[in-house]
Parts: C-alpha cells; structure tokens; sequence
C-alpha cells in the first residue's frame, strides 16, 4: 500500500505471533495509531477528536436514554419528563445527549471549514472529503430525527415543515411524504421510524468515520502548508513527520480537555440555552407555535431554504423555462440541497493548484467573507421571514454559491500565489526553530 | 486445424457464459427487489391510519356564528356555521380580488373539477351557511388561528401567525405569502347535520 514510509508492527512474543499469522488485528491498530503525521499541524486540527469523542458520547448516553424511552405519541413526552425527573441522573444523561448534539455540530463546522481553508478536499483527498460531507448529511439526518423524539412543540412543528419540504418536489412529492410519514400528517408512524433510525444511522455513521480515517491514512494527513510529506525514504519522510502516538494524542487531548470545559460548563449551568422552550410544551397538532425554529446547527440552510420566495428573480426564471414545474418552494429545497452538494463539489471546482489557503493572497479574503456568510446566515435563520431579513438571506444564499461557483474556479486562474516552503521541515523550522540546532541557540 | 477447432469451440461458449452472467445478474436485481418492496410498502400508510380517514359529526348542536375544530387524518378541518354578514361578505368578493381564483380539482374534491374560487362553490348548501375547510395554511403547514373568533385577520376569516397569511370569510387567501386557498376536505352534510369527512 503506497502510503508515508514507517516502522510497521512486529510481533515480537510467541502469542503475538500466534495471534499475528490468524489476525492482524494488533498490527491494523499499531499502525493506524502509529501513522507519521505532519509535525506542523496547528489547532485547527484537533477537531477529528473532538467529533470521535462527540460520537462516541452520542451513542452511549443515546443507549442509556433509550431504556427509559417510549417511543408513541401518547407516551414520548412523558417518557422524557420522566427521564428527566424520575430516572436516577437521567437529566445530566438527556442533557448530555442533547448538548453533546450541539458541540458535534461546532466541532463539524470547525472541521469542514478547516479542510475549505487549508485546501484540505484537493486531489488526492477528494474521497476523504465526500465520505465526510457523507457523514455530515447523515448527521443532519440523525439530529432531525432526534429532536423530534421528545414530542414537544418544536419537534412535531419541525418535522411538519422539514417533512413538507420533500412535498414540493413536482408529481411525486405528496406520495413521498406520505410514504415517509406513514400516514397524511406527523404521527406514531412518523415517531416510530424515526426512533428506528435515529438509532440506527449513528452506526451507519461509525462505519463512514472508519473509511474516511482509512482515506486519509492513505493519502496522509493534509498540513497547514499543504506541502506533501516527503516519501522518497524513511528517513526523509521522519524529517517532516512524528508518529500519532503519542505525540499527537496528547496534543488532541489536551484540546479536548479545553472543550469539555467549556461543554461541561454549558451542560452544567446552562444546559437549556441552546434548546427551545416551546419544545416543553408537549406537541398538539392542532396548534401551531407562532415561531417554527430549527435547532442553531441547521439555520443556516434553512436561511438559504426561505431565501427564494417567488419575487425572485431567478425563481421566475427557473419556474417559466420549466413550465412552473419548478415553484418557489420547490426552488427553495434544490437550493437548501445544493448548498451542501457545491461543498461536495469543491475539489473539482477550485481550480488553483496551491493547496493551502496561507500562500493565496487573494482567496484568503474570499474565504473570510464565506465565513461571515455562514455566521450571518445562521443569524438570519433565526430571523421571521420579512423584511429586512429575506433580503439579506438572498444575498447571503447568492453569495454562498457564488464562493463555489465562481470564486473557487476563477482564483485559481486569476491569482498569484505567495511563494510556499518547500518542505514541511523547513516551514516547520521557521515557526519553531530548528530542533537539532535548539541546544546550540536557546531559543524563542 | 487445432486452431478452427478452438475457435469454431469458443465463440459459442462465450455467448453462454455471458448469457449466464446476464441471466444470474437479472435474477439477482429481480430477487433484490422482490425483498425490498415489502419493507418499502410496509412504510406506507397502515391498515388502521387508512381506516382513520372517515369521521362522522353531529353539527345540530352548532350555534349560528360557531365554529367548531375536528380532527380529520391527522389534520384540523375548520367548521363554521357562518353568520349571515360573514356570507354576504365572501359573497361580495370579485375573482380578480384573489390571489388564487380557481380551486383545483384536488384542492376542492366536492366540485366536479376546476371551478373558480366562488364562495357558492367554497360553502356547503344553496345558502352557504356551512364552511368546511381544512385547517393548514397552505405556505408551510402552520395551523391559523380565528377559530375561537379572535384573530381572524383583515378579511375575518382566519390569520396564519407564522408568516401573516390573512384568509376570509370563504377561506380564501387575500394577503401574504400563501399561494392557495384553504383546501377543502371531501365531506358530506346531509339535512339531519350530520357531517362525514372524508368520504
């Protein structure tokens, strides 16, 4: 397997032997966690921890909480009031889960935007990038499905309008809906399926994270500099790179350490502030809460959702050449969906062959401004759909896809990039010094 | 000669493998499917949910100027026993006041097919006094309010509070984003008031 050269593992006792011609196991492991990686990577890139320690809090509370579930209509809501008042520590566990819901989010966010600075989804990383666009759907799957478990307002009203939503697809959305929900309306069929899913598609999500730490174990590990480890030997490849273990996990969990205070702080003393109190009102379909709101994560894209409402001009266009197959609802969920599908997309969109952001003095302030966009797409999420805020949210929308669509492609042609080290070594040296020379000339 | 042999041999062997492969793989895909379709069917709507499309109500003990809420597939379908104003008011309305003046077939089962938007259309009975609708704004799904008599909006029918969808007194859309009229449910009100959605 072509990968960055490096001691592999030798059994070196008569057991480890025996065990090592049957299964490798201890081998797969040993080198998994003994992989050379880049020595120059910065905090950014802590955030793959974060997420396995985010999935793994998920699924044990998630099986815990589940003891104490009932998944029906007439029983949810209670069932949770009574994990939260009656089940021994069942509150800190429900707390647990749904805030660990958020800083999954943070920590994927942080991740994806990472990888879009520091070019991390260009060639040969592209399948590393899908599988983790790939599993970040299906964490948007799984968290909708999750919310809508307790059964409170929010629950049953999101998932009213987020279900709604594959009803504007032309001739066979209202099947499709009906199909999906097991009946006309949100109702035990609907409770029931997503109960079985949302507990399923965490594993679903395990086994996309084993193939993208897999992709990425091949490749190598991108770097701040986007220069590649040196392969042509061992030794070469040890100037530029130190083994995970131990160097990196410590790194890790130290920035784990740091985020838990801040996580467990926020479970602790404020474990509500990111939820919404009308989802402790239990759900009653026949009574709307005057504010339908998705959780923080998915406000963005639910700005991009309602941005094109039939006054625009586009959505005109596209609904008189399809003949008004194409309505502004309809609109509204292609570009909900292609917001996400143009970030798949990056790696053949950006055209400029210098990996990293840091050497690109142009798309650095592109890159910036996207991030503004995200944050105030997020803000305008949140916001009712009237004026100002439908304004904003189209420019906000337009200038997403314009980032991929137009920026990406046209920078690379454009710019000129910033000379780039030519190892790791040396951009390494530069920030840190010189570590053999670190006796001679005390540094810092 | 060894050679035409092989080859008079080969080409008609070839042709039966690749009719096997073609064979094992189309028997495959029809298996695959076979197994899937009940597992998809079995997320269709069930036997009981179906069954819960009819509901019957006795309306005899609705005052003039009440409206009353049922529930009907999982949705509130709108009563009003519309006081004579309220008649007269979606009576006076032109067609080309309406955002949406034609009810299509699906979204008004108990007309024929595709009739303007009238409220003689709209209202059960020569005098129209009976309003069935169902009660889902038709923008996102939101529940309007009017039914306990306040907030009924500009147009004295019903308000959408999430995003300002005013309804009159026919349950037409008048102002906002909504783009159609309050569907109305297929039901059926006989002299003795006797209501059946859904039928």
């Amino acid at each position: 397997m072509a990968g960055i050269p490096h001691d592999h593992y030798e059994p070196s006792t008569g057991a480890e032997k025996w065990l090592h011609r049957r299964l490798p196991v201890v081998g797969i492991l040993y080198d998994t966690i003994m992989i050379p990686t880049p020595k120059n990577l910065n905090w950014m890139w802590i955030w793959g921890i974060v997420l396995t320690f985010c999935l793994a809090l998920q699924i044990i509370t998630g099986i815990v909480l589940v003891m104490h579930y009932t998944p029906h209509v007439d029983m949810a809501f209670a069932s949770v009031e009574h994990i939260m008042r009656d089940v021994n520590g069942g509150f800190m566990l429900r707390y647990l889960h749904a805030n660990g819901a958020s800083l999954f989010f943070v920590a994927v966010y942080a991740h994806i935007f990472r990888g879009l600075y520091y070019g991390s989804y260009k060639e040969p990383r592209e399948i590393t990038w899908i599988i983790g666009i790939l599993i970040f759907v299906l964490m948007m799957g799984t968290g909708f499905m999750g919310y809508v478990l307790p059964w409170g307002q929010m629950s049953f009203w999101g998932a009213t309008v987020i279900t709604g939503l594959f009803g504007a697809i032309p001739f066979v959305g209202e099947s499709l809906q009906t199909w999906l929900l097991g009946g006309p309306a949100v109702d035990n069929a609907t409770l029931n399926r997503f109960f079985s899913l949302h507990y399923l598609l965490p594993f679903v999500i395990a086994g996309l994270v084993i193939v993208h730490i897999w992709a990425f174990h091949t490749t190598g590990n991108n770097n701040p500099t986007g220069v590649e480890v040196r392969r042509g030997s061992k030794a070469e490849a040890e100037k530029d790179t130190l083994p995970f273990w131990p160097y990196f996990v410590i790194k890790d969990l130290f920035a784990l350490a740091l985020v838990m205070v801040i996580f467990w702080a926020i479970v602790g003393f404020m474990p509500n502030y990111l939820g919404h109190p009308d989802n402790y009102i239990e759900a009653n379909p026949l009574s709307t809460p005057a504010h339908i709101v998705p959780e923080w994560y998915f406000l963005p894209f639910y700005a991009i959702l309602r941005a094109f409402t039939s006054e625009v001009w586009v959505v005109q266009i596209a609904s008189f050449l399809t003949g008004g197959i194409i309505d502004a609802k309809f609109f509204g969920v292609l570009a909900m969906f292609g917001a996400i599908v143009v970030m798949a997309l990056a790696p053949w969109l950006d055209t400029s062959s210098v990996r990293s952001g840091r050497y690109r003095p142009m798309f650095k302030w592109w890159f910036a401004l996207l991030c503004v966009d995200f944050i105030v797409l997020m803000w305008l999420g949140a916001m009712p759909a009237e004026e100002p805020y439908a304004s904003f949210s189209l420019i906000g929308a337009a200038y997403w896809f314009a980032y991929f669509l137009v920026i990406l492609p046209l920078l690379g042609v454009i710019e000129k990039p910033d000379p780039r080290p030519a190892t790791i070594e040396e951009d390494f040296a530069a920030h840190y010094g010189d570590a053999d020379s670190k006796s001679a000339a005390p540094a810092e | 000669m060894r050679q035409t042999i092989d080859e008079t041999n080969q080409l008609p062997a070839t042709e039966r493998r690749d009719f096997l492969y073609y064979a094992t793989a189309s028997t495959g895909a029809i298996a695959a499917g076979a197994a899937v379709w009940p597992l998809i069917n079995s997320m269709n709507p069930s036997a009981d949910v179906t069954a819960s499309g009819t509901v019957r109500v006795d309306l005899s003990g609705v005052e003039p100027g009440q409206r009353i809420t049922v529930k009907w597939q999982g949705h509130p379908v709108f009563v009003w026993r519309r006081s004579e104003a309220a008649i007269q008011a979606a009576r006076a309305v032109d067609l080309d006041q309406l955002p949406d003046p034609v009810d299509e077939a699906g979204e008004n089962p108990n007309t024929s097919g595709e009739e303007p938007a009238l409220d003689e259309n709209r209202a059960a009975g020569e005098d129209g006094e009976w309003l069935v609708v169902i009660g889902v704004c038709t923008h996102l799904g939101c529940i309007p309010l009017g039914q306990d008599g306040s907030a009924v909006g500009e147009f004295g029918g019903w308000f959408c509070p999430c995003h300002g969808s005013h309804y009159d007194t026919s349950g037409r859309i008048r102002k906002g984003p909504a783009p159609r009229n309050l569907d109305i449910p297929p039901y059926d009100l006989g002299d003795d008031l006797q209501l059946v959605i859904g039928t």
